[in-house]
């Protein structure tokens, strides 16, 4: 039976107000919470059900949470990663959209577990549509004594402000996000020290995914040992996936962790099979940055065992073979696409948003664009291909924030998985013809 | 790219008289209150957001400085920040910006035909303005709405699942209505802050 936590309630008219999502059980948990509950006991909860950070690297929440510093007389900030910016990922935006005050509701009762008077969301500054929903819900909340002064005669007060970033993706990274949010350039900081010791203006500090704080209200409501029951092993809970490419049904579902991904990739009920009856050619499972695998080794390990929607299943094999749940952007490839053209389509976007600060991504971000620019039209050479795998191996782990890593998975992966087809690029261009397909003349309509 | 964007020549000063207009500055006033005491600095980027909207879609030395004065910082702290986020145009740009999405999902959704399609209707290269002033066209990178690529936005609004009919029934809807009415702003701002 499918069983869902965040969108349980999607199809309700009007859940985007305070009075619908209200009469669905909404809120319950702030007053359980502020009456009931000692903020550590939330923190005790949160860590119990085993929640994992839903933005990408699978952090486990409540521990984030109990490295907070609490010996500091500092305030205490909490801020909502709301930037959004990974190529294929587009489920926080979905959810803020279709049911913001869940991640209101998520974000007080986190701001009470860690004692933050004050909580940021930080929204990316293309999502400015969703900026107006967000102020919109944040206003009801005050409305109804939900936020402000006092909170339900509880002596707490809370206050939630929007921030807009002006785009860029490095900002999704939590120290650039909090640079950022200081009114700087992105750059991200180098840790230890952690944000929750020295985050927001030098204060305590837990930075979480929309996604991840949109689970908080379950969690205080029925226990973490009942969201523990969600999912399977370490991957408790629900994941909210993001469809897209080649697919009959792109979307954004809610799955139980520990669905097959042949079952999420061919059931109508989700991906629905791939677009124009073509093959599966590959698919890159956890958003742009995680590597790419063909179609054997995502549907099933390389030891022959199914793959499944966890943490564990898409990492089985490693690098070597395996792959990553990350944010949950599942882009699909079918038969027709060009690997070549694709990676240096992600190259490009790595480049661009390589904040410059360290030079093996800023310089090594920029060759690798140039020799994919160059093999793809045709004037690549045989070295080329080894001379890829060398700079993405020197980006990798040589920088202060993982978007080095981010730009040299999908590079080293796809030259590991489809070797001949760079080969191929070399030694035949003309046989591709897909970097045509930009040039109009050549589009059929 | 990433060289453009650090080497980017500002605008000689002209020296302009700047000055918010009255809701703005209410706006403003309402958006600092939001940051602890001696933190106005976090102002920034929505105060740029505003002021690229107030003034003429792009930020001007001139403007920049502005804003400098109004959270009482370096006009260098300004710069950095204005050349380092991909929303702030340095240049100025026409009526309507179109950004088309160029990232993975949306290029093997057909978004890199699309984009040719726009170039080729509007008769100039990607980042460039219609000579009637009325159109800049700039590839951008993910908007993240790759379950409906293409997809491009303009100004607030996203436009999704694009054909070439759908991008001319849009263009010729914005060229319309800015015949219609010159002198009407978007009321995003109303919704933003």
């Amino acid at each position: 039976m499918e069983r869902k936590i965040l969108l349980k309630h999607l199809d309700v008219p009007g859940i985007r107000t305070f009075g619908v999502f209200r009469s669905t059980g909404g809120y319950r948990s702030v007053e359980h919470a502020l009456k009931n509950m000692t903020p550590d006991e939330v923190v005790e909860e949160v860590k119990e059900s085993g929640l994992r950070g839903r933005g990408g690297a699978g952090f486990p929440a409540g521990m984030k949470w109990s490295f907070i510093d609490r010996k500091s007389n500092k305030p205490r900030y909490l801020i909502c990663n709301a930037d959004e910016s990974e190529p294929g990922t587009f489920k926080d935006r979905y959810l803020m959209e279709k049911i913001p005050h869940l991640l209101i509701e998520g974000m007080i009762c986190s701001c009470y577990a860690l004692g933050a008077n004050t909580g940021y969301i930080y929204v990316r500054g293309e999502y400015k549509y969703i900026i107006g929903i967000l102020n919109e819900a944040i206003r009801e909340a005050y409305d109804h004594g939900f936020l402000g002064k006092n909170i339900l005669g509880s002596n707490y007060n809370l206050d939630i402000h929007v921030h807009s970033g002006a785009g860029a993706y490095i900002c999704g990274e939590e120290t650039a996000l909090i640079e950022s949010l200081e009114g700087k350039r992105g750059n991200p900081r180098i840790k230890p020290p952690f944000p929750a010791v020295v985050g927001l203006y030098g204060c305590p500090t837990v930075v979480n995914n929309v996604e991840t704080l949109a689970n908080i209200g379950f969690i205080v409501n029925h226990g973490g040992s009942e969201f523990a029951r969600y999912g399977m092993g370490k991957s408790t809970g629900t994941k909210l996936i993001s469809a897209c490419g080649n697919i009959n049904n792109p979307g954004v579902y809610e799955i139980e962790l520990g669905l097959s991904v042949r079952e999420f990739l061919y059931d109508p009920k989700y991906c629905g099979g791939i677009k124009n009856g073509k093959e599966l050619k590959a698919v890159i499972a956890g958003g742009s940055s995680v590597p790419i695998l063909p179609a054997n080794l995502i549907l099933q390990t390389a030891a022959g065992a199914e793959r499944l929607m966890t943490y564990e299943s898409l990492a089985e094999g490693g690098f070597v073979s395996g792959t990553m749940l990350g944010s949950g952007g599942f882009i699909v490839y079918d038969e027709d696409a060009c690997i070549v053209r694709n990676t240096w389509n992600l190259a490009r976007f790595y480049h661009h948003e390589s904040c410059g600060q360290c030079s093996p991504c800023r310089e090594g971000t920029g060759w690798m664009e140039n020799v994919l620019h160059r093999i793809e039209n045709g004037h690549g050479r045989q070295k080329d291909i080894d001379l890829l795998v060398s700079i993405a191996s020197k980006i990798e782990g040589n920088t202060i924030c993982p978007l080095g890593d981010a730009a040299a998975w999908p590079v080293a992966s796809a030259i590991r998985h489809f070797r001949h087809e760079f080969e191929e690029h070399v030694l035949h261009p003309e046989r591709c013809g897909r970097n045509e397909i930009g040039k109009l003349e050549n589009v059929e309509s | 790219m990433l060289d453009k964007r650090i080497n980017h020549p500002l605008h000689e000063k002209e020296g302009k008289e700047i000055c918010f207009s009255e809701a703005s500055l209410q706006k403003v006033e309402q958006i600092i209150s939001r940051y602890p005491k001696g933190k106005e600095k976090s102002a920034l980027l929505p105060l740029l957001h505003i002021a690229q909207e107030e003034f003429e879609g792009y930020l001007s030395v001139d403007v920049m400085d502005y804003v400098a004065k109004i959270l009482n910082i370096q006009p260098i702290e300004v710069y950095e920040v204005a050349t380092f986020y991909s929303q702030y145009y340095l240049d100025p740009v026409g009526k309507h910006v179109i950004e088309i999405c160029r990232t993975g999902p949306c290029a093997i959704c057909g978004g890199e035909a699309m984009q040719a399609y726009l170039e080729k209707k509007l008769s100039v290269k990607e980042g460039e303005t219609t000579t009637d002033g009325l159109f800049t066209l700039k590839a951008v990178e993910c908007l993240g709405a790759c379950g409906s690529a293409p997809v491009m936005q303009i100004n607030t609004e996203f436009y999704e699942h694009l054909t070439f009919e759908k991008i001319d029934q849009i263009l010729d809807e914005l060229t319309k209505k800015a015949k219609e009415a010159k002198s009407e702003k978007s009321l995003w701002k109303e919704k933003f802050f």
